[in-house]
């Protein structure tokens, strides 16, 4: 049911906005109804918390009424809710309020307010988090709502994004919520574990057997500080207290409901709740009591200097807060019972005094008292619930606000009694004779904001200030609102008792003062007592005050500001900021190299330190030292062949031209080729030699457009430094690599490979029975990353459409491929070496191959033609005689694939790209499709067939010329395996190829003067 | 298990020279050092299969440990045609960049050498002093102004009267 509600509240937020756009701002009153109906609804739990023992964790004799749902069970996180008395309260709070300040939103925002819509849903879904922050019993579901109500709140006071100064009140309230909500995440996690559960009427229980634990006493205190934290920014406590004045840059429904109700009594509550269990704890009465009671005076001090009303408001609440932070944090049965009924003292009228504020600046369209005048006489209604609010919050009878501090005054003293026999100077007397100042403090700016938004103001006498005009009366329903809250602050003065039957409730979670002292209660008239002394005479003292206030403003005006709290805070913010854009400076200098210099030189060092010091629980390198044997080769050429992968690799450092390096390059992969095949790898050394040749295609294709020289316009520079990086990274990864194969001890998993192979996959080749059928899930995904990575080829060099070259081959013109320059651009002695190459291209009869004509004749190889022509379609049947045998014999669809792709890439060099598309009249993009088709379906067969995903089968059959062939299904995946790498390679040879070909032709074409075109001094001819 | 010394080497080796063309700033010999770099990795790979032994192609009288370990071989398989897709996309990567922009090398990134030489810079608005505002109907107090904004809300219940706006009394301190 509880979390029903919750889920319901928030649907309700969800759909809020299309009701806006439905009902415009009457959706208000929608909003209200739901939360009135969710306040019955908890109402109902009433006689259940009262009957129920309020500290019996869920699942106890006699527990509150509770629900639980479980959510993450491996960290022991669920949606556990419970309805103690203390949560009771505070949902009636935020309930009963939050229908008030609905109802009065649908008066504060204009007709056309359009981002009223997105505002009612945030306040909204507020309401429902503050509500599921109350009722939660797991500590991890009640920093989720903490942290829920701190993103509403930034949203929320940042209504107004188009003002820098909601802007930036928004940002700083969240910075400071934020910081004390990790904080307190820390500290809860740390109780959690502590306790054993996250249950959070489990923790309480536990905390005062581990504070009495001496092992754990520790930990508990400064967890608890942590949560501490956590509780004080949140309700706006020095030296947090700075961003609740800010934040009355949000609407003032915002701050009658989030800053005065809901969100800053967050913090209140928090140290209510953990009061029980964790009071004892060393941090707790010291930051309690202590930040407490500065905020409570440095508050009430800062708001007799405002002269916004609504910001006198703020200031009172910080100092409030501070109140209301001591009493309930003092951990007595008396204070526990006073400090909720101040709590809820404070929201009636602090929320009724929020909303006058608003309709004043609502229909005057100020709230500086300066400017304000006449107000008490003209609106009587208004200022009627004003007096009465406010009188409440000077603690004046007969009001509830009088009834609470009562009881406050009286724990307070007798706290003070207790704790103090003989000497006056104690710090419970201390705390006495602060909370009587703050409370004339209080008294004295009560009295001026009350003057200040009604009375008629006179700065020099005999002058009074215009009289503030309302526009319009006020609407009914708008001051609906503010009443109605003011009418509980009267009844719950004459009638305390619900308030007393809740309040004492939760006060039996503490011991009493001293043993067999009768708690106290609430009353309108307690009786001649010391304490009723104590309010007397901050009454009287806040009333003197108010009568010299000029005089005291001077004393103000005169006192510097020792410590300005939001000052140290932008310095904060100041001081990061420049940190991280140092840091940024340094570290981002917009140089690749540079970053994977630090990448690599990181990963040179930290392998280095663990080589060195040894791995935690590891062997040490002097251990290690000792390896099994060691071999200089296993036969003499493979040291030859090294030296030739050497020279190749030194060779593509030092090579001047682009092609030079590439093929340096290209014989170290050879080299390792035949390291595969001494070494027994013989599908390796196939694959490897196939790649190595068409990479090297590759490479001219796509670089024949780039100067042929390796010349930059900036140097790199640092030579040495990577040189040592390189030489540091190698010989690290060799020590690596050794020690990790001497690190060795299981057999391998591959010992098992042969026979499954053979007996499983139906192979000899073990290679290729684990790509097709061991390991074949990594083959599929290997062939879709090609298929991938031939797209992205193809995107970046088509850019629009790929496979475009549609022409019928006999509408082609002979001789016009390749024509890179024209006759005018040529020097005449290439001119005449063409004109002799033409002379021989003329011939009548296309004997060789198919688009031969169309080459220009300069780029014509009559030779490579004809052994085009021989060998195309032996290649072709090789490369199917691998993809077939490479189940029993080297080969299988990559070697076959790449042999047949080679097989394309001669006919493309051969005949141009005409040839090209008459040898393989397929989009690339099929091919590929189809190829990743048959690899799937070989997968989803035997789920047909009633086995797993890629389960292989055979089938015996005789083909005509193959003659008998034992079939296994294995092969059909490698036939996808062979058309996506065909895919991929005629995707690379249209793209770097033919359409670079496109390309410089048209390039040529326009350039028509000699050595102009940059095709001139580039390496064009390398590719014919 | 067996180390093998001129693999070992070679691979050391290769590494290094891979890294130190792979911080260069021509495109090629990033790419060339790439290359380099997974040729020294496939020597890595193949070290792990152990001292050279017979082409893994089964015969029932072979045991299992005389055949050169065909996992690391499956691995290399793979690893070698990733790299010729991935050498590929590079030079389309390459040539695209030439294209474009006419220069095979890395470029420094222009913004991120903005934010460096910018160093010590914070938003202004950041501190910006903003004028406390004591009414949130500010816009709306002008009464041209609103007309403008909202020209249906002259018949809202709330509307102001233009001629009696609030008066301003003295300039006071805070």
């Amino acid at each position: 049911m509880i979390l029903g509600m919750l889920t319901a509240l928030f649907a309700v937020s969800i759909l809020t906005p299309f009701m806006f756009q439905r009902f415009g701002r009457r959706t208000f009153f929608l909003l209200a109804a739901v939360l009135t109906a969710a306040l019955v609804w908890i109402l109902s739990y009433v006689p259940a918390v009262l009957a129920a023992d309020q500290a019996a964790a869920i699942g106890e004799p006699n527990a509150p009424p509770a629900e639980v749902m479980e959510w993450i069970p491996q960290f022991g996180v669920e949606l556990a809710f419970r309805v103690d008395a203390l949560a009771l309260a505070m949902s009636v709070l935020i309930l009963g309020v939050g229908a008030l300040v609905m109802l009065y939103c649908a008066r504060y925002f204009a007709t056309s307010e359009r981002a009223a819509g997105p505002f009612a849903a945030e306040l909204f879904a507020f309401a429902a988090s503050m509500l599921g922050l109350v009722l939660s019993d797991d500590l991890v579901m009640l920093f989720v709502f903490w942290e829920l109500t701190t993103i509403l709140s930034f949203l929320l006071i940042g209504f107004s994004a188009h003002r820098i100064y909601a802007r930036r009140s928004a940002i700083q309230a969240l910075i400071v919520t934020t910081f004390g909500g990790l904080a307190m995440l820390v500290g809860l996690v740390w109780l959690g574990e502590l306790t054993g559960s996250y249950r959070l009427s489990e923790v309480l229980t536990a905390g005062p057997g581990l504070l009495a634990d001496p092992s754990t006493a520790t930990a508990v205190d400064i967890a608890v500080a942590l949560v501490l934290l956590g509780a004080l920014s949140k309700s706006a406590l020095v030296p947090f207290h700075f961003w609740l004045p800010a934040a009355m840059a949000a609407p003032t429904p915002v701050s009658a409901y989030l800053h005065a109700a809901a969100m800053v009594k967050a913090g209140v509550y928090l140290v209510a709740r953990f009061a029980p269990g964790f009071h004892e704890s060393t941090f707790w009465l010291p930051l309690v009591l202590g930040l407490g009671l500065i905020t409570m005076l440095v508050g009430a001090w800062r708001a007799l200097r405002q002269t916004d009303i609504k910001l006198i408001l703020a200031y009172g609440t910080v100092s409030q807060l501070g109140f209301l932070v001591m009493i309930n944090g003092l951990g007595t049965e008396d204070a526990a019972l006073a400090g909720l009924a101040m709590l809820l003292a404070h929201g009636l009228f602090k929320a009724a005094l929020f909303m006058v504020v608003g309709i004043i600046d609502h229909q005057s369209g100020t709230r500086d008292l300066r400017k304000l005048s006449g107000l008490g006489r003209s609106q009587r209604p208004l200022f009627l619930v004003a007096l009465i609010s406010t009188a409440s919050m000077a603690g004046l009878p007969p009001l509830f606000g009088f009834v609470a501090k009562e009881v406050v005054f009286e724990s307070f003293f007798s706290y003070a009694e207790a704790t103090s026999s003989s000497s006056l100077l104690t710090l419970g007397w201390l705390v006495v004779a602060g909370v009587v100042l703050g409370s004339a403090l209080t008294v004295a700016y009560s009295a001026r904001f009350l003057w200040g938004a009604f009375a008629t103001k006179r700065p020099v006498p005999g002058v009074a200030v215009a009289r503030t005009v309302f526009h319009g009366p006020v609407p009914r329903v708008f001051l609906a609102a503010p009443m109605i809250l003011t009418a509980f602050t009267v009844v719950l003065a004459l009638v305390p008792q619900p308030v007393q039957a809740l309040a004492e409730s939760f006060s039996t979670l503490f011991d009493p003062m001293e043993p067999g002292v009768e708690a106290t209660y609430l009353a309108l008239w307690p009786g001649l007592t010391p304490v009723l002394g104590l309010s007397v005479l901050t009454w009287v003292l806040g009333f003197a005050l108010f009568r010299v206030r000029d005089a005291f403003g001077r004393l103000q005006a005169n006192v510097p500001a020792v410590v300005e709290a939001e000052r140290g805070y932008r310095g904060t913010v100041r001081g990061v900021d420049l940190l991280s854009s140092w840091v940024t400076a340094r570290t981002q200098r917009g140089a690749l190299g540079w970053y994977l210099f630090i990448i690599l030189a990181v990963a040179t060092l930290v392998p280095l330190a663990v080589v060195i010091f040894g791995a935690p629980g590891g062997r040490s390198l002097a251990e290690r030292a000792s390896l099994d044997s060691v071999i200089i080769a296993e036969q003499p050429l493979q040291i030859v062949l090294a030296l030739v992968i050497l020279a190749g690799a030194s060779g593509a450092i030092w090579a001047p031209k682009r092609f030079m390096a590439v093929l340096m390059v290209s014989m170290c992969g050879w080299g390792i080729a035949g390291i595969f095949a001494l070494q027994g790898a013989p599908d390796l050394a196939l694959t490897l030699l196939l790649v190595e040749s068409i990479v090297l295609v590759v490479f001219v294709l796509a670089l024949r457009s780039l100067p042929a020289g390796i010349w930059t316009q900036s140097p790199t520079r640092f030579k040495f430094g990577r040189a040592l990086l390189g030489i540091g990274f190698g010989v690290v990864m060799m020590v690596v690599a050794a020690m990790s194969m001497d690190a060795r001890i299981a057999e391998p998993i591959s010992m098992e490979f042969p026979w499954m192979a053979y007996e499983i996959g139906q192979g000899a080749n073990i290679v290729n029975v684990t790509l097709v059928d061991l390991r074949v899930w990594d083959t599929f995904g290997e062939i879709t990353v090609l298929a991938a990575a031939a797209t992205g080829i193809a995107s970046l060099i088509f850019v629009k459409r790929r496979d475009v070259q549609r022409r019928e081959l006999h509408e082609v013109p002979s001789g016009t491929v390749g024509r890179v320059l024209s006759d005018k651009a040529l020097s005449p002695r290439q001119f005449r070496e063409i004109k002799v190459a033409r002379s021989f291209a003329t011939v009548a009869r296309e004997a060789w191959l198919v688009a031969g004509r169309t080459v220009a004749p300069e780029h014509r190889s009559i030779v490579f033609e004809v052994v085009t022509r021989l060998m195309f379609h032996g290649i072709i049947m090789i490369s199917l005689y691998l993809l077939l045998a490479g189940h029993n014999l080297p080969g299988g669809g990559f070697a076959g694939g790449l042999l047949a792709g080679l097989a394309f890439v001669l006919r493309y060099l051969a005949g141009g790209r005409y040839e090209l598309e008459a040898a393989i009249p397929f989009s690339a993009g099929a091919l590929m499709g189809w190829g990743l088709a048959v690899a799937c379906f070989t997968g989803l067969v035997p789920l047909l067939a009633g086995g797993q995903a890629f389960q292989s089968f055979d089938v015996e059959l005789t083909l005509p010329l193959f003659g008998y062939h034992h079939f296994v299904s294995a092969v059909l995946f490698d036939v996808g395996v062979y058309l996506v790498v065909i895919g991929l390679i005629v995707d690379i040879l249209r793209s770097l190829g033919s359409e670079i070909d496109v390309r410089s032709e048209r390039e040529g074409q326009r350039a028509s003067s000699p050595g102009h075109g940059i095709h001139g001094e580039t390496s064009a001819g390398v590719a014919r | 298990m067996t180390i093998n010394l001129t693999l070992l080497i070679l691979m050391g080796a290769l590494f290094a020279i891979g890294i130190y063309l792979l911080l260069e700033r021509s495109l090629t010999r990033v790419l060339l050092g790439i290359i380099l770099i997974s040729n020294a990795v496939n020597l890595l790979l193949l070290q792990t299969a152990g001292r050279a032994g017979l082409a893994p192609l089964y015969d029932p009288e072979i045991p299992a440990e005389d055949y050169l370990d065909p996992l690391p071989q499956a691995l290399l398989l793979t690893a070698i045609v990733i790299a010729f897709a991935l050498v590929s996309f590079m030079l389309a990567l390459i040539y695209r960049s030439w294209v474009l922009a006419r220069q095979d090398e890395l470029a420094d990134d222009e913004e991120d050498r903005r934010v460096a030489s910018y160093a010590g810079a914070y938003d202004a608005e950041e501190d910006a002093s903003a004028e406390d505002e004591t009414t949130e109907f500010a816009d709306e107090t002008d009464a041209v102004g609103r007309a403008m904004l909202n020209p249906r809300r002259g018949a809202d219940e709330d509307a102001p009267d233009p001629g009696n706006g609030p008066a301003i009394a003295e300039q006071g301190e805070r």
